[in-house]
Order: structure tokens, then C-alpha cells, then sequence
């Protein structure tokens, strides 16, 4: 038995079975987050006290000046870092399918190796940040603001590691389909490449409205 | 047909060249749509079995509150019913675990795991569903997903007791077994989730030549707007889900407001949150939901007339463009269910308007299905008999809806027996009849065996009468004014007392019920081994599942040889044409 479309593209749709099949997991992943910023957005603007810092813990911490904002214990510099290690992660996961669609495998290996480097930075700084936190003793039962915010960026980073799992998989054994079936191979790198495109997307909207907003 | 029956020794060679496949991997884990799909319908069944016997319990306590339970009173425990007599937490316990596995447990894994996964691939000539090993994944996310609800009721405090829709900060303080509730809940999301994206990519890349999506069956189409349904609107009360878990976990306070008072203490938490945040989540999913408990119903029913009246659908067209915005309206309707939280005016008249206009695609699709009645010598087959009372009964449901989806009327009839009786006509003599339908209809195509007619009607009739001995009193009840959670019915309160009575009749009418189902359960396993035997097509169909598969379809690849398609979907009757049925897959000029 086989089934028609896992390789090829179906003329009439002009998709591959996976690349629509993770189109439509997407859209259910962008209900998902869109559902967390909305609460996010509802949580914010229904209590006024959402983002207010109480002097207490704004001396405990050894902010300076008055009227702190919880955002105010996020680090801005190792976010922005952050978005930039994905957005370059982003740029090299295109290289490295688009090395494969030249055929060029030893380029596709490095290209590859880069993105999944820039994933582990990105995980790697984050646990600089949420040991920070923790150090501060700042948890998600501290106020709804660290609530939101460790929920989300863990939503986002558990999203993370599971594009790293796959990533390392097609880096290493799964690469061998380049052997015997090269087209699927490529497909494969494509629908991971997509998934990891919304990955840094979210990320982009978590940026502005956690840290900077 | 008679090519069907004994495929030519060339193809069987091309299709059966595997080994055969050991026990667990062909029965338990596996990756063909045909064994998935009946994983899904016994799994479901059980379940539907199993939440109606909670009901039978509470009928129990409801008809004489504070009586010993027979029988099995002693073995429920002394926490919950010493000496048999069930305690009011018991009782919470149960009405919530009923409306959960009754809607995610026993209907939509029915209605789509089951019909759909079998059906589905068959009616457009698919080999299997796209993602076989997703498709398992499925069934694996799903099947643990319920047995840690079951496991719920062993645990300390037993099982969630928050009713089906686990309102914060009800829930949020509730004891242990809400956690395993919302655990259970991530796994059915997850197995929904791979469901349903599995669905809509077997439907758009699946289908045979000449298969376009006007010539689709009914129930195809029908199952697509599900999938969308499931796909967009579960994970919006995944968010939810994860953020009431941290709330009870981490004790977060997503959902738990300031100063918030507990038996005199107030909780210790940061405060701030916002309990109609979840009311807002849950009800995004779980508004969808009752159009992915309705429209896979109405798509057997379609599939069931058709065949039964020997004429195509009347408004064919009109239906398929009605689900469509039936699936569009469904998701901007979900507040309200919230007319009473003080959401505010403005708000609730936004969603009266579009509770009214979604109920417009409703009637056109019952309309369609009514008027393909009008003039048809009609065979009175068993899965007709269900279809068609189907129809009055979600009729009935779909109109009682009217005066809850008006904030004015909604505000006296909100939470009473009244809003159980609605939404109990459209998905149990509605739903659930449909599934009867459905199975009669397409257990020939299972097994190449016929259920039992005889046995069929013994179900059929006492059910109809019992069902709505059940419901109907129901509407009578809430007009009154008594609430749908009372541990005793009722009986402490003054307003109650004149519609007491109507108690005893129902829960006497839910026993019945129950011992209805007993012909059926028979029927079902006897015909498995001893109905009689049937050819591929023995309801003498147009839609690919009969026509161009054997019964039971190959077990790898379903067709013998690839059908195409040259007609729609309904083709009975044709002018002209010796038959009164011209199957879809037989070439000829194109209609």
C-alpha cells in the first residue's frame, strides 16, 4: 500500500500530504498562543494593579527610584540577544534547505549545525534568565505578570526544545534519507524549517509585549 | 460487483505481498484507519456505557433522594455512599464526570474517531488516512487520556466534582481529582489535535480522480468543517487548561481574583485574575464542540436518507454552504452561555444576534433533509428508523435553544432542567441516535454480516419512548425554576414541589433506557459472528464505501483496484437507468 502525495506535490492543491499537514498544525498553534496573549491582554486590562511593583519587593530586589514596574526585573539586553540568536537561526535553517534544494549536503549539514547552535543559545540564555529569577526568588506565584511571563516563555521554550529534537535528528541519523529518498529528505527540512519560522515568530511578538511594553 | 467479490489473482498479488503482521501490531498498534476506527468505536462505546451509568446513579438518588442504592449501593465506597446513600459531594463527582466522558469520551471519539476513521478514507477512495502513524497516535493519546478520568475516581476527595465545565475558583480549589481532570483533558486535546489535521489532509489530498468537493458525500463534508472545528478551537482551552493546572500546581492566580474569601480564610495567592477568563476559554471550545457533536450526526443522517429514500438529496448544495457557515458562526457565538456573569449589555446583545443567525444554516440542513422525505417510497430499514426520528428530536433540541440564546429569556431559564433538556435532545435522541444510525448502516460494511432487523426494532422503539419520557419532562421542570445540580431534585426548595413528581417518571423512564440497550448490546456482538451474511453493497448504495470496496474492505489499501469518480454523490432514481441506484465509480456519461 502506499499512499498517494507523501513526496510528490498533488497538482490540483499543490501541496505535499506533511506540508499541509503542518500549515494546519500551525494554525492550531497560532489559536494556542493567540488564546495565552489574549489572556494576557484580558489579565492586563482588567486589573490595575497588574503591572505595580510593591515597594517592598522592589527594595528586596535593590531597584532604584520609585514606582517599579514587574517588567522592570526582566534583563531587556539578554532578550534582545535572544531575538536576535533566533532571527539568525531563522536565516540559516532557509540556507540550509535551500543548500539541499543545490544539493550540496556538506553546506546543508553546516547550515543546519549552525541553527541548531543558535537553538541552544537561545535555551541556554534563557535559563540565565529563569535562574535569575529564581535566585530573586521571583516564581510565577509572585504576580500575575511572572505568571504570564514564565508561562508563555515556557510554552515558547518547551516549542523550542521540541524543534531542537527533530533538528538534531535531521542534522544526524535522520540525514541518511538523503541517501535513499533525497525529495522526502527535502520536504522534511522544509516542514521543520516552517515550524521553526513560527517558533521565532512567537518569540517576536513575546519580545515587545513581556519585556518592553 | 460480481469483480468485487473475487478480486483477480494479479491485484491480490500486488496487494499482499507483506508478511503477516504479529497480533499487537496488527489488533493494538495499528497504523491501518479500519482497526483504528473500530479501536475508537469500542473504546467509545464503552465509555458511553459507562458515563450513562453514572447517570443511572444520580436517577436513582434524584427519583428517591436519601435512599439506600440496590445492588451496588455497598460498592461505591463509605466515602461516597455509606450504607449506600450517596452523598452530595459523590453526586457532584458524578454529574461532572458524566458530562465529560459522555462529550469527550463516548460522542466525539464516536462520531469522529470512529465513523470518520473508518468512513471517511473509504467514501473518497483513500488507501488509509495520510498520517497512519499519526492516526495511531491518535488513538494512543486518547485511550490514556481516558483511563486517567477513570483513574480519577480512586484517587483522595475522587473524581473532579467542579460539573463538566470546572468553573474557577470552584475548581481551582477543588480537590486532587480536578488536576487528574485537566491532565486527562491535555491528552484528549493532544489526540484531537492529531485527529483532526490527519482529517483535513486526507480530505484535500486523498481523494480519487474525478472525486471534486460538490461530488463529496455529505458526511465527508461534514466531517471536514469537524476538523476544523476541533483543530482551531481545542487549543484555546489547552491555554486555559494550562493555566488553571498552574493555578492549582503552582498556585498561580490566572483565574483566582483578589481577597478571595474560603470558609472564612482568605486564599493565599497574588490575586488579580480574572475567573470569567475561563469561563471565555472554555466556552470558545466547548460552544464549536456542540457543532462537532452535531455535524458528523448530520452527515449519517444525510448519508442514511438518501440511501433509504432512493432519491438525492434535496439541496445538496445548500446544505454543504450551510455547514460552512455553520462552522464560521460557530466560533462567535460562545458568550452566550454567559448572559448571566454581568459580561454587560452591549456584549450579550452582540451575541444574541449571532446565536440567532447561526441557528439559520441549522434549519436549512434540517429543512433539506425534511423536504428529501417529501415523495419517496421510503424503506423502513433500522439505520432509517434512527435517522429519522432524529430529526424531530433535533428539531425539538435546536428550538428549545431559542429561548436561551435570548439574554431576556435566558436569564430565568439559565442553569435550570430546562437548558439539560435542550441540550440533551440535540446530541442524546439526537447525537446518539445518529450514532445508532450510523452503526446499523455501516456494520455490513465491517463485518459483510447484517444486524439483526427483529432486534433492531426491540431497540429502536422502547429507546424513542424512553428517551423522551426522560427529556421531555425536563423542560416542564426548569420552566419552574429548579436548578440542574440539586443533590435531592429539589425537595428542600418551595418552587420545586408542584414538579416533584415529574422526578420519579423520569428517572423510571432512564431505567428503561437502560434496559433498552440490552437488545442492542446482543444484536451488536451476535451479528458479528452469526448475522446474516451479505454482499459488498446490500443497501444497494452510490457512495464509494459500498461501491467499489469489498465487505469488509482489503485490509492493506482498502480497493482492489483505485476507483474514479464520474458523478456526484446521490445518484438514485436516475431516468433512464435499469437500477434506481447509478454508483459513483461507474463510468458512463458524467452526472
Amino acid at each position: 500500500m502506499q499512499i498517494p502525495y507523501t513526496i510528490e506535490e498533488r497538482p490540483d492543491t499543490g501541496l505535499y500530504n506533511a506540508k499541509l499537514g503542518i500549515w494546519l498544525f500551525l494554525a492550531s498553534e497560532v489559536m494556542l498562543f493567540g488564546a495565552l496573549f489574549s489572556s494576557y491582554v484580558l489579565l492586563r486590562t482588567g486589573d490595575p494593579g497588574f503591572m505595580t511593583m510593591s515597594h517592598d519587593v522592589a527594595e528586596a530586589l535593590h531597584l532604584e527610584g520609585h514606582a517599579h514596574r514587574w517588567s522592570d526585573v526582566l534583563s531587556v539586553p539578554l532578550a534582545f540577544v535572544n531575538t536576535l540568536v533566533l532571527i539568525f537561526s531563522s536565516v540559516t535553517i532557509v540556507m540550509s534547505w535551500a543548500s539541499l534544494r543545490l544539493k550540496d549536503f556538506g553546506k546543508f549539514r553546516l547550515w543546519m549545525g549552525l541553527t541548531i547552535l543558535c537553538a541552544l543559545g537561545f535555551m541556554g540564555i534563557k535559563a540565565i534568565e529563569y535562574s535569575s529569577k529564581f535566585s530573586h526568588h521571583l516564581y510565577p506565584e509572585t504576580s500575575n505578570f511572572l505568571g504570564v511571563y514564565f508561562t508563555l516563555t515556557g510554552l515558547h521554550a518547551l516549542h523550542v526544545i521540541g524543534g531542537l529534537i527533530v533538528l538534531a535528528y535531521l542534522w544526524g541519523p535522520g540525514s541518511k534519507m538523503w541517501k535513499s529518498q533525497p525529495q522526502r529528505f527535502v520536504n522534511r527540512v522544509e516542514t521543520v524549517g516552517l515550524y521553526w519560522h513560527f517558533v521565532d515568530l512567537v518569540w517576536i511578538f513575546l519580545f515587545p509585549t513581556l519585556y518592553l511594553l | 460487483m460480481s469483480v468485487l467479490e473475487k478480486p483477480p489473482p494479479e491485484a491480490e498479488d500486488h496487494a499482499d505481498h507483506h508478511h503477516p503482521e504479529p497480533f499487537w501490531k496488527r489488533y493494538i498498534f495499528s497504523q491501518d484507519h479500519k482497526v483504528i476506527g473500530l479501536q475508537y468505536a469500542f473504546t467509545a462505546l464503552f465509555f458511553l456505557l459507562f458515563g450513562f451509568t453514572l447517570m443511572i446513579l444520580m436517577r436513582w438518588q434524584l427519583a428517591w433522594p436519601g435512599r439506600p442504592i440496590p445492588i451496588i449501593g455497598g460498592l461505591l465506597g463509605e466515602a461516597n455512599a455509606p450504607g449506600g446513600i450517596m452523598l452530595p459531594e459523590f453526586y457532584n463527582q458524578l454529574g461532572a464526570m458524566h458530562g465529560t466522558i459522555m462529550v469527550f469520551l463516548g460522542i466525539v471519539p464516536l462520531a469522529v474517531g470512529a465513523f470518520g476513521n473508518y468512513v471517511v478514507p473509504l467514501q473518497i477512495g483513500a488507501p488509509d488516512m495520510a498520517f497512519p502513524k499519526l492516526n495511531m497516535a491518535s488513538y494512543w493519546c486518547y485511550f490514556p487520556g481516558g483511563l486517567i478520568m477513570l483513574a480519577s475516581f480512586f484517587v483522595p476527595g475522587g473524581a473532579a466534582n467542579s460539573g463538566w465545565t470546572s468553573y474557577p475558583p470552584l475548581s481551582t480549589i477543588a480537590t486532587q481529582g480536578q488536576t487528574w481532570w485537566l491532565v486527562g483533558m491535555i491528552f484528549l486535546i493532544t489526540s484531537s489535535l492529531l485527529g483532526s489535521v490527519n482529517f483535513i489532509v486526507t480530505i484535500f489530498q486523498l481523494r480519487v480522480k474525478g472525486l471534486t468537493f460538490m461530488r463529496l458525500p455529505f458526511f465527508v463534508h461534514a466531517q471536514l468543517v469537524t476538523s476544523f472545528l476541533l483543530l482551531l478551537a481545542f487549543p484555546p482551552l489547552e491555554a486555559a487548561g494550562i493555566f488553571q493546572l498552574l493555578d492549582r500546581v503552582l498556585n498561580t492566580s490566572f483565574f483566582q481574583p483578589s481577597g478571595l474569601v474560603i470558609s472564612g480564610e482568605v486564599l493565599e495567592a497574588a490575586g488579580g485574575g480574572s475567573p470569567l477568563l475561563w469561563q471565555h476559554l472554555f466556552w470558545f471550545l466547548a460552544h464549536p464542540e456542540v457543532y462537532v457533536l452535531i455535524l458528523p450526526a448530520l452527515g449519517i443522517v444525510a448519508e442514511v436518507i438518501a440511501n433509504n429514500t432512493r432519491k438525492p438529496l434535496w439541496g445538496y448544495k445548500s446544505m454543504v454552504y450551510a455547514t460552512i457557515f455553520l462552522g464560521f458562526m460557530s466560533f462567535i457565538v460562545w458568550a452566550h452561555h454567559m448572559f448571566l456573569t454581568g459580561m454587560g449589555t452591549t456584549i450579550s446583545s452582540f451575541f444574541q444576534t449571532t446565536t440567532m443567525i447561526i441557528s439559520i444554516p441549522s434549519v436549512v440542513i434540517l429543512t433539506a433533509l425534511f423536504i428529501s422525505l417529501w415523495g419517496a417510497s421510503i424503506r423502513f430499514t433500522t439505520p432509517m428508523l434512527f435517522a429519522l426520528a432524529f430529526l424531530p428530536m433535533f428539531g425539538i433540541g435546536g428550538l428549545t435553544g431559542l429561548p436561551l440564546g435570548l439574554s431576556p429569556t435566558d436569564i430565568h431559564l439559565h442553569d435550570t432542567y430546562y437548558v439539560i433538556g435542550h441540550f440533551h435532545y440535540v446530541v442524546a435522541p439526537g447525537t446518539i441516535f445518529a450514532m445508532f444510525a450510523g452503526i446499523y448502516y455501516w456494520f455490513p460494511k465491517i463485518t459483510g454480516r447484517k444486524m439483526n432487523d427483529f432486534l433492531g426494532r426491540l431497540h429502536f422503539w422502547p429507546s424513542f419512548i424512553f428517551i423522551n419520557g426522560i427529556f421531555m419532562p425536563m423542560f416542564i421542570v426548569g420552566l419552574a425554576g429548579v436548578s440542574r445540580r440539586l443533590w435531592d431534585g429539589g425537595e428542600q426548595y418551595a418552587h420545586a414541589q408542584p414538579v416533584l413528581e415529574w422526578n420519579l417518571f423520569m428517572s423510571i423512564s432512564a431505567f428503561g433506557l437502560l434496559f433498552a440497550q440490552i437488545p442492542f448490546m446482543i444484536n451488536l456482538f451476535w451479528s458479528i459472528k452469526k448475522g446474516k451474511k451479505v454482499d459488498s453493497n446490500p443497501w444497494q448504495a452510490t457512495t464509494l464505501e459500498w461501491a467499489a470496496a469489498p465487505s469488509p474492505p482489503v485490509g492493506h489499501g482498502n480497493f482492489v483496484e483505485v476507483p474514479a469518480v464520474y458523478r456526484g454523490p446521490y445518484e438514485y432514481s436516475v431516468p433512464g437507468h435499469p437500477d434506481d441506484y447509478l454508483p459513483q465509480n461507474l463510468p458512463g456519461k458524467e452526472g
